[in-house]
Parts: C-alpha cells; sequence; structure tokens
C-alpha cells in the first residue's frame, strides 16, 4: 500500500468521468426516457378514454336500436290498421258497385224482355193477320180492321 | 514472467504485483504514478462513457433501439436506487451513481482477464514487464473515488447547512450541548465522534473494494501455482480457476453496486440535520 502520485490522478479522472456523465450522458437519457414515460401515459390515457367512447357509443346505439325498434313497431301497427280500414272500404265500394251493376243488368233485362215481347206482339198480329186473310181468302183491309187488330194486339 | 531469473511462488506473485510505477519530475516517493492503473482507467473510461454517449446521441423518445433499451435499463436501475435513497435537490447525484458504478464495475471487471495471459500479452505485445490490470486492486483508484465523494460529502453538508450550521453540527451531535455544565466535555466528545464517523467513511468505503479485488486477484495467482504441479495441476487449477471467475462475477458485480451505493447514501446522509 504506497500513497502515490496516482491517487489525485484518479481522482483527476474520476471527476472529469462524473463530469461528462453529468453534462453528456445522463440528461439526454433521463429525458428520453421521460418523455417516453409520458407517451405511454398520454396513450394509456387515450386509450381509457377511448374504451370509455366506446362504451357509451355502445350504449346510445343501444338505446337507437330500442328506439327505432318501437317505432318500427309502431309503424307496422299503423299501416296494418290503415290495410284494415282501406279493405272495409273497398269491400263498401265494391258491394255498392255490384249492386249497381246488378241492377242495371236487371233493369237491361227488363227493357229486354219488353221489348221481346213487344216484338212478339207485333209478329202475333202480324200471323193473325195473315192467317184470317188465308181464311177469309181475301185481302183484308188493314185500314178497315186496324182497330180489330190493335185489340187483338192488345189481347196478346 | 520474470524471464532469466528462476521462477518461484513468490517471483510469480511477486511479479503480478508489481505496479508499473514511473517517478514523475525524477523525484520517487510520493512523486510516482502508476501508469497501468491510470491508463487502465483512462481507457476503461473513455470506452465506457464514449458508448453511453454514442447511445445518448441516438437517443430516442419512442421506440428505442436494443442498445438503447439496454443502457435505459441501467440507468432506470441507478435512478431507483438513487431516488429511494437521496431526496436533496442535487441532480448531479444521479450521474454521480452512474459512473461510479459503471467505472468501478468495469475497474473490477478486468480481474477476468487472465492475468498469466494477459501478462504474456503485456510482456510480448506492448513490451511492458510489470503491468497490473485491475486499477480496483490499486489502493490509489479505490481511496481516489472514496475521497472525491468524501469531499462531494464535505461540500453538500457545508452547501445544505452552511458553513457555520456544519461547524455547529461537528461539535454539537450525536450527544448534544446540554446540560451547559457539561458542555465542554460534550463538545470533546461530539468532535471526536464525528471525527472518527469522518474518517471512518472514506476508509471503509475505499478499503473494502480494494480488500475485495486484491483478494480476488491473488486467489487467481494462486490458482495459477497449480500449474507448477504438472498438467493434471494445470488442468485442476483450470478448474478452479473458472469456479473462482463465475464466484467473482458476483463480487466484482456486488462491489461495484455497494460502493455506488454507499457512495449515495453518504451524500445523503450529508444533507441531513441532527
Amino acid at each position: 500500500m504506497n500513497i502515490n502520485l496516482t491517487l489525485l490522478m484518479q481522482a483527476a479522472a474520476f471527476a472529469a468521468f462524473i463530469w461528462f456523465t453529468a453534462r453528456f450522458v445522463w440528461p439526454p437519457l433521463m429525458r428520453a426516457i421521460e418523455n417516453r414515460q409520458k407517451q405511454i401515459a398520454d396513450g394509456l390515457a387515450a386509450g381509457e378514454q377511448g374504451r370509455q367512447n366506446l362504451s357509451t357509443a355502445e350504449k346510445r346505439s343501444a338505446d337507437m336500436l330500442a328506439e327505432g325498434k318501437a317505432k318500427a313497431a309502431e309503424i307496422v301497427a299503423l299501416g296494418e290498421k290503415f290495410k284494415s280500414e282501406t279493405m272495409e272500404q273497398a269491400k263498401v265500394l265494391a258491394k255498392a258497385e255490384a249492386d249497381r251493376i246488378v241492377a242495371a243488368a236487371k233493369a237491361e233485362i227488363e227493357q229486354e224482355v219488353a221489348r221481346a215481347k213487344e216484338s212478339l206482339r207485333n209478329s202475333v198480329a202480324d200471323l193473325a193477320v195473315a192467317g184470317a186473310s188465308k181464311i177469309l181468302k181475301r185481302e183484308v183491309d188493314a185500314k178497315a180492321h186496324a182497330d180489330l187488330l190493335r185489340e187483338i194486339q192488345q189481347k196478346l | 514472467m520474470a524471464a532469466g531469473t528462476e521462477l518461484t511462488p513468490t517471483s510469480y506473485i511477486g511479479h503480478h504485483l508489481t505496479f508499473l510505477a514511473k517517478p514523475v519530475g525524477g523525484e520517487g516517493g510520493f512523486w510516482t504514478l502508476h501508469v497501468d492503473t491510470f491508463v487502465t482507467t483512462l481507457i476503461l473510461g473513455v470506452l465506457c462513457f464514449g458508448f453511453l454517449w454514442l447511445v445518448t446521441r441516438k437517443a430516442t423518445a419512442g421506440v428505442p433501439s436494443k442498445t438503447q433499451a439496454f443502457v435505459e435499463l441501467a440507468i432506470d436501475f441507478i435512478n431507483d436506487q438513487v431516488k429511494g435513497i437521496y431526496q436533496g435537490g442535487s441532480t448531479l447525484v444521479a450521474p454521480l451513481a452512474l459512473t461510479t458504478f459503471v467505472l468501478v464495475l468495469f475497474m473490477n471487471a478486468m480481474d477476468f482477464l487472465p492475468v498469466d495471459i494477459m501478462a504474456w500479452i503485456y510482456e510480448n505485445v506492448f513490451h511492458l514487464h510489470n503491468w497490473r490490470s485491475v486499477p480496483t486492486a490499486d489502493v490509489n483508484t479505490t481511496f481516489a473515488l472514496a475521497l472525491s465523494v468524501f469531499a462531494l460529502m464535505i461540500f453538500y453538508s457545508i452547501k445544505v447547512k452552511g458553513l457555520g450550521g456544519w461547524l455547529h453540527e461537528l461539535v454539537s451531535a450525536p450527544f448534544g450541548l446540554k446540560p451547559l455544565w457539561m458542555s465542554p466535555l460534550l463538545v470533546v466528545f461530539n468532535l471526536l465522534f464525528q471525527v472518527v464517523e469522518y474518517v471512518s467513511k472514506p476508509l471503509s468505503h475505499s478499503l473494502r473494494l480494494y480488500g475485495n479485488m486484491y483478494a480476488g486477484e491473488i486467489i487467481f495467482m494462486l490458482l495459477g501455482l497449480w500449474a507448477a504441479t504438472g498438467v493434471v495441476g494445470t488442468v485442476f487449477g483450470g478448474v478452479l480457476h473458472l469456479g473462482w471467475a463465475i464466484f467473482h462475477i458476483l463480487i466484482v458485480a456486488l462491489q461495484a453496486y455497494i460502493f455506488m451505493m454507499l457512495t449515495v447514501v453518504y451524500i445523503a446522509m450529508a444533507h441531513e440535520h441532527h
């Protein structure tokens, strides 16, 4: 153990290394570490915020879905009601139309019948006249017997 | 190894324990420099702190490279230790702890270099007959480190408490000054206690490290002596060497850690008011 100048030189070297580390090595590395810690903390906070946002959004979307379902059901019920009303209305209209058509057809048939009767009557009168004239073997004066013929026609 | 002369265990160990001492200014005595210790320290310091500096230059707050992550791991470890012990405001203490830890660790780690192979390299490559690789096995180094810490201790004591406060503490702690009629006696005892405390701190601080590293070196040399007993002895000595080297890894790291922790503890203690 001999203490000598080495001690002073080593102390000087040590001091120089301390100075170098404190000046050039420690601060930048610490800064990098602290910045990264901050970034990570920010990232974690952002993640937490995002998760909260997600849960709120999920809740809101569930609410909206429920609301939409309720509205749809309401609309369907309304449509159902409207449909039945329209059907009822259409039925009434159709019935009225059918009645009208039936009535018109009936009237027409009656008219046809009357017309047929009329023509039949005329034909019968002509036939009767022809028959009578044949029986009498002479021309019947249509004018002279018009009253008679009309009478016969009336009877038919 | 000393060529030409007969090799005895004493000359073998003695050779390995001889510093490359250069007298400065032709006087010798105190004015001698252990060139091996000093140069090794400088090389290690420049390599270590140069490496750290290169890492800092490329340091990024984003995704770090593997090297940066490794360095940050070390820095974070030391920062945690320092924060746990030292609550003072100085920004010098944490870098000081890093410097101490890294420097002492690597100076200790020089012990892993096989003594005889290195001796051969120093002898034949660098033509240096005496060269000791482990700076911390030189008591000058450990005293230099411990006394630097001691100086910082005094500096922080005075800085925190003021010169008057520090001087007052020298005579008033740990026993106090009361009762008044006992004061003169108490002053003497307080001062005695403080002196013992102040002397024991750097002494134990430096000698603990020195003793461990010196002993480690000696054991390597003693195991090296097995080589004198023939081939079997050499192999056996090699196995023992390996075992001791593995155990020595623990000592090297542990002593560096203890030295760093004590540095921080002493400086933290300098901040305390009694």
